[in-house]
């Protein structure tokens, strides 16, 4: 007789998901890992888990991609592997007992479903000031984690590692982004409250010797921010929705470089930093030879 | 192969998007990203895998910028040689599929 399946629901950035797996122990620890995400909601997906003897969390590429010509997709490591039919909306997991795993099958999976739906996961602490999340995106050591470090006791930590972004806020659904939080940690080791709100502003972080805030061009906001979206799969399409959804989130959210020297003043900066966003993309265009015709301005 | 024989096409394995005057496109397969500026985008959206280089230097850029048309040429070639070396752009010295598989 085939053992009974226990099955967690866990929403996250409002999509619920159930997780289901017959071995106890790994029932006890998602249900642990994911505290503050369980959900009664109905779930839209549902992911079935198989405990193997696979190996320990792999640095292994991930690859996700399609099975032949089929919708479904292949998801594999060192140490799991998954499939996933989107029609459906069901999967089945076979990895180890490993939480790392576990989040990183979660987190692979969001960014797809997140992919279709205009939204995306991305390389960002973010956190809730005045009823505005500010995400603060970077390279490894940019800074992400001392600005959850340094944030003032009122502010509500949504992540300090990946940041969970959605088209439309509360109160309009056409209007802007809300970034959700996650319970998936970093350095801090602590998950994120599981609140939302909308996307005040996003910061590309490095560090230096005082706080300045200066504005991106639109096609390096775009460049830095395809850099830091988590995205795993091999399809056209999805990479084109992708692009597509960077320039939205561009053009209708704030994006800045935040230089920051690591002390607490640097909320106030951001506390007071002026959200009235204005960027014209009308261009006159000149009918002349440009000085650098036909060079590619710039490549990564 | 002769100048005037000259077609291009862009890959299928790429996603492109114009912003704010830019065009801003990616190779899916390796994520490389380029920034196309408005001369760099009119070769790029013209890369129809029929109309001649030569056509589309005359027709889309001598017609528009202020440039000169061997100079533009001459220009042009080298920017479809950068392109097609990271697979963004297909050339032939044949017409191509538009889009074409890389």
């Amino acid at each position: 007789m085939a053992a009974s399946r226990k099955v967690a629901c866990v929403e996250i950035g409002g999509i619920p998901i159930a997780l289901s797996t017959s071995n106890e122990d790994f029932f006890d620890l998602l249900c642990q890992r994911y505290d503050g995400f369980l959900s009664s909601s109905g779930p839209e997906f549902e992911l079935d888990f198989d405990l193997t003897d696979a190996g320990a969390v792999s640095d292994d590429e991930v690859r996700v991609r399609r099975d032949g010509d089929s919708e479904e997709w292949l998801i594999e490591r060192g140490d799991f592997q998954a499939r996933w039919d989107p029609r459906t909306g069901r999967g089945r997991v076979r990895q180890n007992a490993n939480p790392y795993s576990l989040d990183s099958v979660l987190r692979i999976l969001h960014s797809l479903i997140l992919a279709e739906r205009g939204g995306f996961l991305l390389h960002a602490a973010s956190a809730i000031c005045d009823g505005r999340a500010y995400l603060f995106s970077g390279v490894s050591g940019a800074g992400k984690t001392t600005m959850t470090r340094l944030a003032p006791p009122d502010i509500t930590l949504l992540t300090d590692e990946i940041s969970y972004l959605r088209p439309g806020n509360v109160n309009n659904d056409n209007d802007g982004y809300s970034a959700f939080g996650t319970p998936f940690a970093g350095e801090l080791a602590t998950a994120g409250e599981n609140r939302s709100a909308p996307v005040g502003t996003l910061f590309f972080l490095e560090k230096g010797p005082e706080n300045r805030i200066e504005e991106l061009s639109s096609a390096e906001a775009v460049r830095q921010l395809m850099r830091n979206i988590l995205f795993f799969a091999e399809d056209n399409r999805l990479v084109e929705k992708l692009l597509a959804t960077a320039c939205d989130f561009v053009v209708r959210v704030p994006i800045r470089r935040l230089t920051f020297y690591p002390d607490g003043r640097v909320w106030d900066v951001v506390r007071n930093f002026d959200r009235n966003f204005e960027r014209s993309f009308e261009r006159k265009i000149e009918r002349k030879l440009d000085p650098n015709f036909p060079r590619v301005l710039e490549h990564a | 192969m002769p100048e005037n024989c000259i077609y291009i096409a862009r890959s299928t394995a790429i996603a492109a998007r114009a912003l704010a005057g830019e065009m801003m496109v990616m190779n899916s397969a390796d994520s490389t990203f380029f920034t196309l500026n408005e001369v760099a985008t009119a070769i790029f959206q013209a890369a129809d895998g029929r109309t001649p280089l030569r056509e589309i230097v005359r027709d889309k850029i001598c017609e528009q910028f202020d440039v000169d048309p061997e100079q533009a040429q001459k220009d042009a070639e080298q920017f479809v040689a950068e392109l097609s070396s990271y697979g963004i752009l297909l050339v032939s010295d044949q017409p191509l599929p538009a889009e074409t598989p890389r």
